[in-house]
């Protein structure tokens, strides 16, 4: 515009400046980035292709440790075990967060605004305290789930044993991240304009079609970003079933969730190329899932378009 | 330009009114969906008024009261003490520890994230495709895979037990990029910038002293993300930390819970740990109910835009 009337030199130095500059101001992230976090991806790549020697060092082994974790039972059952858990939990949570989201934003709620406040506000606590405050609730010494059941005449129920572990770290999942997710979808929905509801309700649609036909589809990207962040943060879990290991030592193991895996493997046992195969493979069925995920709901978009 | 500029600001200006909580005319609160609705709400808010009841109790009084009523000795004071006092206050020092790592990482990722964000918003440059590319594949990269080689890394650098090793990790945030991006196209006019150029400024004087300036807001909102994260890590100054003196209270609370299991039902510290563990939810629960249109905001950038 204004650059067109000015001579073709002046135009090419200024456009190099901008470059510069834009480049200047992208240099500290990009330092910081390819520091922290390429450098790393690419050292763990390489570690996980080398074995500790009892004698001699460290001797390149290709691929053998991911061939020893993907026979070895503690990692598959691991990954298994997390597989199931973003089966279960995280199409209840995301259930729950979209019928709080879509309740809140219809209005008819008395209190909506402190409601919504209530259901955000674990998401506040930190993970560690999180699960502490659980491992408490759900206790036998003075939990308020046994004192209720023993007060009513049942037996207390064991909720840290091996076979409800599982359930009881779902809770805390869900109790943490539900609010999270309600409030991505809530604002998401808050963007739809007025006019397509005031244009249905014309056509005489209830409140429960304008939310399946109108709001949920409207929502679509925001429900997919809830989808994949779900996703990368189930894989990943951690400081619930480390703490947890305190109080139920038997029910979690060592090798409950891979990343539990690679921890102990790294700090226990001092195998640290098993560890980084049994992390970057992690990583790997993560963007794997991830990819899936985003593929599957496009074509669903597609399909649905014709 | 100006035109969008514009538009934006009458969408910004009418959606406050546009309508009361989401209802439509002639429509009231429905007591049914209110009273599931705050049912719900009553499951995410009793778990934190147990720990505030559980913390005003010593431990005779964990074992032989109701968790959700008093015991007959209000022992909160007692119990705050003894918290600031055993291991020489180490407590205290784990609070601020907390608050150097967050407020370092949560000030030194939102600079880094909004001056990269900016670059990528507002410039076009050679490889601005493939870099926005690689910054939002990272995204995708579950954090907790790099913690072990980024723990080797900075154990050849002789960094580890060091503040260096929180902070530096920390400072990237892929995700941070992502929403300056957003937030930089949507609230710095172009016009403005040619604006700025014409009458002389430099392209990093337009930055500091204008688009700084208008992005204000979602600096504050990247600021609180990262300041949070940092807040609630526990995976990485796990690894990372072996002096007690330098753990956050993520770390130093579940060595305390550690050590009360390990002590048995008799040991004096259960009260200690919920003590510890509610406050150190109380500052980051004040900030969210004080700054929660941050929130809002930045998590409705991620997710409409998409």
């Amino acid at each position: 515009m204004t650059t067109a009337s000015l001579p073709r030199r002046r135009r090419s130095t200024d456009q190099r400046r901008k470059h510069v500059a834009a480049y200047a101001f992208l240099l500290p992230f990009l330092l910081v980035f390819f520091a922290m976090l390429v450098v790393p991806l690419f050292y763990s790549g390489y570690l996980s292709l080398f074995r500790a020697q009892l004698v001699g060092g460290t001797a390149f082994v290709g691929l053998d440790n991911y061939a020893r974790a993907l026979s070895d039972p503690r990692f598959l059952e691991g990954v298994g075990r997390m597989a199931l858990f973003l089966v279960v939990q995280v199409p209840v949570m995301l259930g729950l967060a979209l019928l709080f989201a879509l309740a809140l934003d219809s209005g008819r709620v008395r209190g909506g605004k402190f409601a919504r406040l209530a259901i955000f506000i674990p998401y506040a606590v930190p993970g560690v305290v999180t699960t502490l405050m659980w491992g408490y609730l759900y206790g036998r010494n003075f939990g308020p789930i046994s004192q209720f059941f023993e007060a009513i005449g049942l037996g207390a129920p064991n909720l840290l044993s091996s076979d409800t572990i599982l359930g009881s770290i779902m809770n805390i999942v869900t109790w943490q991240y539900i609010g999270y997710n309600m409030v991505i979808m809530y604002s998401a929905l808050r963007a739809i304009p007025q006019e397509l509801y005031e244009a249905a309700r014309i056509d005489g649609a209830g409140q429960v079609r304008i939310a399946w036909s109108i709001k949920i589809p409207g929502i679509r990207s925001a429900i997919l970003l809830t989808i994949i962040f779900s996703i990368i943060g189930s894989f990943q879990l951690f400081s619930e079933p480390k703490l947890l290991y305190e109080i139920a030592p038997n029910a979690i193991g060592t090798s409950f969730s891979p990343n539990l895996y690679a921890y102990n493997l790294a700090f226990t046992n001092q195998d640290l190329n098993y560890a980084a195969a049994i992390a970057f493979l992690l990583g790997f069925v993560i963007m794997i899932v991830s990819y899936v995920v985003q593929l599957s709901t496009n074509r669903r978009e597609r399909g649905g378009a014709r | 330009m100006t035109a969008v500029a514009e538009r934006k600001v009458v969408r910004g200006a009418t959606r406050p009114s546009r309508r009361r909580e989401g209802m439509a005319p002639g429509e009231r609160g429905s007591t049914v969906l209110t009273v599931l609705i705050w049912l719900c709400a009553a499951y995410f808010v009793l778990p934190l008024v147990w720990l505030a009841i559980a913390s005003t109790k010593d431990n005779t009084g964990l074992f032989t009261s109701f968790g959700f009523w008093f015991a007959g000795d209000f022992k909160l004071f007692d119990n705050l003490a003894t918290l600031f006092s055993t291991r020489n206050g180490v407590f205290g020092l784990w609070g601020l520890n907390t608050i150097l790592y967050s407020v370092c990482s949560g000030v030194g990722a939102a600079l880094l994230s909004t001056a990269a964000g900016y670059a990528f918003a507002k410039y076009d440059f050679p490889g601005k495709r493939l870099w926005f590319a690689v910054v939002l594949g990272a995204i995708m990269i579950p954090t907790t895979a790099l913690a072990i080689p980024t723990y080797l890394l900075f154990a050849n650098a002789g960094l580890t037990n060091t503040v260096w090793a929180i902070i530096l990790p920390s400072l990237v945030s892929p995700f941070g990029v992502y929403l300056m991006r957003v937030f930089a196209e949507e609230s710095i006019p172009d016009s403005l910038i040619e604006a700025a150029r014409i009458d002389g400024a430099g392209e990093f004087r337009i930055f500091a002293q204008i688009s700084m300036r208008l992005l204000g807001p979602g600096i504050v909102t990247v600021l609180l993300f990262a300041l949070v994260e940092t807040w609630n890590n526990y995976f990485l100054p796990l690894i990372m930390l072996s002096d007690p003196g330098l753990f956050p209270l993520t770390v130093g609370l579940a060595q305390l819970q550690a050590a009360s299991e390990a002590g048995g039902g008799a040991s004096a510290q259960f009260s200690t740990v919920i003590t510890g563990s509610m406050v150190s939810i109380v500052p980051l629960v004040i900030a969210f109910l004080y700054l929660q249109r941050y929130w809002q905001s930045g998590l409705s950038t991620g997710s409409v835009k998409e």
